[in-house]
């Protein structure tokens, strides 16, 4: 059911671990309905020069934390923002239908992580933080993918 | 991929034994005959139904005419269930089942609430039994059917039938057993547990896929559930799945033949499973009973990992197993099950199934002991759960 480059992201996953001196770190997602991740960054002149994970979930979770990362590597800010779920979805050669919300939860720990490293830095975050994902209830996470 | 496979999902399905195969493939070819027509090809056919009948009523200590084939447990289940609700209507709308049964019961008991049915879910201890205090409680004047599983699906525990069976035989309620993942494990007999009605599947213990049996008590009152031609005495129209029957009947004797010595053979390499992998992982917890389990079924719940992880790091070393997470139970919540039994959601999320079967070794034991904990303890790595329990942050 999954990708060759899924299964290769989940078996030999990149990024695994976590930055001591992140200049970002977000967390979302909820151990009630099966995934979290949490995401490091470490961000210099506005790139983002290293990124890291440690994520709870299944396949697809962790293989979205794969590859998200090394999506986010090299990027300024604002291209990180605009990375979309689907993009990371495409570079993994597509997800099941009912495991889009993982892809779902990448893009939300990148902004997630750059939102905590503009508050950090005085800069305006949209003031929400990760908590507006992490505190939802799975039923809004995962409905909108359900079959 | 690996190049050793190891099979560890017998509760999921069974191959099908050869010799059952041999009884089976004539009825594929030259034993083709309806066994409704009248000539000597029809007669054959006819005749190897009513032997895997007589297979079968001898299995379950029942007589051959309170047999009857369907084309799956679940079959079985719905016909039981609704059959039993809508014959005796006048009597009572209530039925009483459990919070861990199959879906194939649970979903038919929904579906009967939704036709103005009253069903009573009774809850389950920390190992997953119900008492029988428990049901001679929840019996009223209107109750027209009890449905308990004989042993679950995903914690293998064995519920009290016989007692259950002593209650709903003095109060005059139908008693039905879906006894699916029992048959071939278990001892039975319908008579000495007072069961009125019993649904098996020959899949689960090496017969072909398709094809179950519903023993129906004579006396107890049933409304059919397909309808058409006279098969099955009137009570199951289809032309009948002649091979699979006969698969069946073979299936179901060499089960109930040797069932001791698979019984022993398992409960070893279920025991050693289970007291190795709690010694050698930490953070794991056993689920459902230590004793009153099926003897070839493990479950076990590993903290701060997620099933369907854990089941495709196993696949990778060739090794097939189960889990109760919502990623693989193809719904939003992990296992009813496992949330039955008050396991919180994060720690449903991290089961594992591992059901034996006949060809397992003590060497294949070996393998998983090899592999699992080092699959544990890299997805723990990975788990920001995991490493708040190392900072000591969590409270396990």
């Amino acid at each position: 059911m999954y990708s060759q480059k899924v299964m290769d992201h989940f078996m030999n996953p990149r990024n695994v671990g976590e930055i001591p001196d992140a200049d970002g770190i977000g967390e979302v997602g909820n151990a009630k309905c099966g995934d979290i991740m949490k995401m490091y960054l470490k961000i210099e002149n506005n790139i983002i020069v290293d990124a890291k994970f440690k994520t709870f979930g299944c396949g697809a979770a962790v293989a979205t934390s794969s590859m998200a990362t090394e999506m986010v590597k090299g990027k300024t800010i604002e291209e990180a923002l605009a990375i979309t779920n689907k993009a990371v979805a495409e570079a993994l050669d597509g997800l099941p239908p009912i495991k889009m919300h993982c892809s779902n939860l990448a893009e939300e720990a990148i902004k997630a992580a750059i939102e905590d490293y503009m508050r950090k830095n005085g800069k305006s975050g949209n003031g929400n933080g990760s908590c507006g994902v992490c505190c939802r209830k799975c039923e809004d996470v995962h409905s909108q993918y359900e079959e | 991929m690996s190049e050793r496979v190891v099979y560890l999902d017998h509760a999921a399905t069974t191959y099908v034994k050869p010799e059952v195969l041999e009884e089976m493939l004539p009825y594929f070819s030259e034993k083709f005959g309806n066994p409704s027509s009248i000539y000597s090809l029809g007669r054959e056919t006819k005749k190897a139904v009513e032997e895997a009948r007589d297979r079968v009523a001898a299995a379950l200590g029942a007589e051959s005419r309170e047999i009857f084939f369907t084309g799956s447990g679940t079959e079985a289940d719905n016909w039981a269930i609704k059959g039993a609700a809508y014959a005796n209507r006048k009597k009572g709308n209530h039925i009483i089942t459990t919070a861990i049964e199959h879906h194939a019961v649970l979903h038919t008991c929904q579906y009967l609430e939704s036709e103005g049915f009253e069903v009573t879910y009774l809850p389950v201890d920390e190992n997953g039994l119900v008492s029988p205090q428990q049901v001679a409680d929840a019996i009223r004047p209107d109750t027209v059917l009890v449905s308990i599983m004989f042993a679950n699906n995903e914690i293998g525990t064995i519920q009290p039938i016989a007692e259950i069976g002593k209650i709903t035989r003095e109060k005059g309620v139908i008693f039905h057993t879906d006894a699916v993942q029992a048959v071939g494990n278990v001892h039975i007999n319908v008579k000495n547990m007072n069961i009125d009605m019993l649904s098996l599947s020959a899949h689960k213990f090496y017969g072909p896929k398709g094809v179950g049996a519903l023993y129906i008590r004579k006396g107890i009152k049933v409304t059919n559930f397909l309808h058409g031609g006279a098969q099955e005495r009137g009570r199951r129209a289809s032309t009948e799945n002649i091979a699979g029957i006969v698969g069946l009947g073979k299936a179901i004797e060499l089960a109930t033949a040797n069932i001791d010595a698979y019984n022993k053979k398992l409960i070893e390499l279920r025991d050693r499973t289970i007291d190795e992998v709690m010694k050698r992982i930490p953070y794991v917890r056993l689920n459902g009973d230590r004793y009153k389990r099926l003897p070839g079924n493990v479950n076990f719940s590993f903290e701060f990992i997620e099933g369907e992880s854990l089941l495709l790091m196993l696949d990778m070393k060739g090794i097939a197993a189960s889990s109760g997470s919502a990623c693989t139970s193809g719904s939003l919540d992990p296992s009813h099950v496992l949330l039955a039994i008050g396991l919180p959601h994060e720690i449903a999320h991290g089961s594992l199934r591992i059901t034996f079967g006949e060809e397992n070794t003590q060497e294949d034991v070996d393998y998983l002991l090899e592999v699992l904990p080092d699959i544990v303890g890299r997805l723990r790595e990975m788990s920001p759960l995991y490493e708040k329990v190392k900072r000591g942050e969590k409270n396990v």
